[in-house]
């Protein structure tokens, strides 16, 4: 779109607003093409899912059979591989290059809606949480495991994982975010594990010790375990999910808070 | 380019807002906003801390011309330009860029500006075209729009077939071109361009000087570019602001600012007595000014072929051993010397 005046080819483009879903959606694009030229970000998500429901299932299988009559172990134990798989991925790692290399002063100096720079991310992080939950999934039913709801429940479990993927997200930007350091990113790691071990990971509430069950009552990943679970093992359980979800969504409120004051508290001292 | 009628380009960006009309500024300091002014501030000011990093600084910088903002590391330059970028807010002050004030409407400042900033802010995992494409995304335009505007940058910047590789196989100058590349795909108005050569090598170098008086000939870009490079900013600034502790200490046409401290300079080094040295040359006939620094006395003279045996006259009388005596005309170092006592560049002659 260039008109002539002479020699000198004048150009009329003239930049604009894109609005909040396009800005979204290119910030998306862009971390999703990044993510098969990261491969080695993304494997360890599935190496450790994969190891911990092969050790699981072959040093707890008998004892839990035991323990748990008439419930698949199998089918107990996916959720777990999935919560694992999902937990924690985030294009965080890639925010705080983006910061250190200038590429996020970029785009603040575009106008790009500030929001939509971590949104686009998230939306990227779901993607990303789907795709890895499929493997694992066909897994779980390769080895054994099934679903009493059937393809519904398929579909509200991988959008379950998805959300909790995306929820646990905000942890990691809110360290990027805020001190744009690659060695706290990595280290927020640390906190998957009280998430994922002081729950109901490997045995029903009622099979834990005292102390670790009084945590686990507190811990959301427990009603995470538990809507997945019923979604598995028990059939429609509304109670559980709701449950579930609740939990996800509290999670979420602290997590989205402290992922986008940080963003805020980045965007107004500049990147 | 020298500001001189507005072209095309200028007339089709040109901000609607006229002098001090800045939306939501009631009562805010009078500042040049028309047409005619790309870039103007009013005691600017940002401290980090305790530490003020610009300190007051005025600016009206007239739409199409180069401006360069000359000084040490440290000087406040990057900060200024942060500002002007919408990427730092102003601790007080104002600045309006492009008819658009940085604290009140930073939206209607992105929209018209591009910037390169110190480091080529590039993806090394996309290549130069997918970054090209993004950036145009970012700003709003139309798949053919950008399609249009990436033919119109690459010819410019001329990386070649290398858009097509991922940018971090590239060189530090391509980086540094795709870099301004991305700052220029939407077409802006004003150009910010913090130090776009340091790091590069002499023949990169002088192809983004050579890009940058392109982009100001051709599209009558108004461009705002820092640097520590005295040559850089006597090569390619319409007018040279001098920076030193966050106030600009000088402001001019660089040609200006160099006559305004004799027509000559005559370098003199000496071993031992450098006050007395001094003292010595300080009243010969024709001598404007002399400034002292390490071993080195910088002696301003109206006519350097006539004063320079005076001056190796008086030096040798005067009880000094001088290792070098060298005429020269003044670069804009001097000037920085003269104002502030001090080097731009440390080490720098």
């Amino acid at each position: 779109m260039t008109t002539t005046t002479g020699a000198v080819a004048v150009p009329t483009v003239r930049a604009r607003h894109a609005g909040f879903v396009h800005d979204v959606v290119s910030v998306a694009r862009r971390a999703l093409k990044l993510i098969p030229r990261d491969v080695e970000g993304v494997l360890p998500a599935l190496v450790v899912p994969v190891f911990f429901f092969a050790v699981n299932l072959g040093s707890l299988s008998e004892v839990a059979t035991q323990a748990m009559p008439g419930i698949n172990f199998k089918s107990f134990q996916l959720p777990v591989a999935i919560v694992f798989a999902v937990t924690g991925i985030s294009r965080a790692s890639t925010l705080v290059i983006d910061i250190k290399d200038g590429y996020f002063d970029r785009m603040l100096m575009t106008p790009v809606n500030r929001f939509a720079l971590l949104l686009g991310l998230m939306v990227a992080d779901f993607a990303l949480v789907i795709c890895l939950s499929i493997p694992v999934l066909i897994m779980g039913f390769l080895v054994g495991a099934d679903f009493e709801t059937g393809l519904p429940g398929i579909v509200v479990f991988l959008l379950f994982t998805g959300l909790w993927g995306v929820v646990f997200t905000g942890f990691p930007y809110a360290i990027a975010l805020k001190t744009g350091s690659p060695a706290a990113v990595n280290a927020s790691f640390i906190m998957f594990f009280p998430f994922a071990f002081l729950t109901t990971s490997f045995l029903p509430k009622e099979l834990l010790t005292p102390w670790l069950a009084t945590i686990a009552t507190y811990n959301p990943v427990t009603y995470l375990l538990a809507a997945l679970r019923s979604l598995l093992i028990v059939g429609w359980d509304w109670t559980a999910l709701a449950e579930g979800l609740a939990a996800v969504l509290a999670v979420g409120v602290v997590s989205m808070t402290l992922a986008f004051t940080a963003l805020r508290g980045r965007v107004k001292r500049g990147g | 380019m020298a500001p001189g009628p507005l072209s095309p380009v200028q007339e089709a960006n040109a901000p609607t807002a006229g002098p001090d009309s800045v939306p939501g500024m009631t009562g805010a300091p009078a500042i040049e906003t028309g047409i005619d002014t790309a870039i103007s501030t009013h005691d600017l000011r940002r401290t980090f801390g305790d530490f003020e990093a610009v300190a007051g600084i005025d600016l009206s910088i007239p739409t199409g011309e180069i401006y360069g903002f000359l000084g040490p590391n440290g000087a406040g330059k990057s900060t200024t330009v942060k500002i002007l970028c919408t990427l730092l807010t102003p601790t007080s002050g104002r600045a309006v860029v492009a008819g658009h004030d940085v604290s009140s409407d930073p939206d209607g400042v992105r929209l018209r500006i591009g910037a390169a900033l110190q480091d080529a802010a590039i993806d090394p995992k996309l290549t130069g075209r997918e970054l090209l494409w993004l950036q145009g995304r970012y700003y709003g335009l139309r798949r053919a729009e950008i399609e249009s505007r990436m033919d119109d940058v690459l010819r410019l910047v001329d990386i070649g077939d290398a858009i097509d590789r991922r940018s971090g196989t590239y060189s530090g100058g391509m980086r540094r071109r795709l870099d301004l590349a991305c700052a220029l795909v939407h077409n802006p108005q004003v150009l910010f361009l913090d130090e776009p050569t340091t790091g590069l090598d002499p023949v990169s170098r002088a192809r983004v000087w050579d890009e940058v008086r392109r982009l100001n000939s051709d599209l009558g870009m108004t461009i705002f570019l820092t640097t520590q490079y005295l040559e850089e900013a006597d090569e390619l600034a319409d007018r040279v602001g001098i920076i030193s502790e966050g106030k600009i200490v000088a402001e001019g046409p660089p040609d200006e600012l160099k006559r305004g401290i004799g027509s000559d300079v005559i370098i003199a080094r000496v071993v031992g007595g450098l006050g007395v040295a001094r003292d010595a040359v300080a009243d010969l006939p024709g001598v404007d000014h002399v400034g002292t620094k390490g071993d080195e006395l910088t002696i301003s003279v109206e006519d350097g072929a006539a004063t320079l045996s005076p001056v190796a006259v008086a030096l040798n009388g005067c009880g000094v051993r001088v290792i070098d005596l060298t005429l020269r005309t003044p670069t804009l170092d001097d000037v920085f010397l003269e104002l502030t006592g001090g080097h731009i560049r440390g080490g720098e002659e």
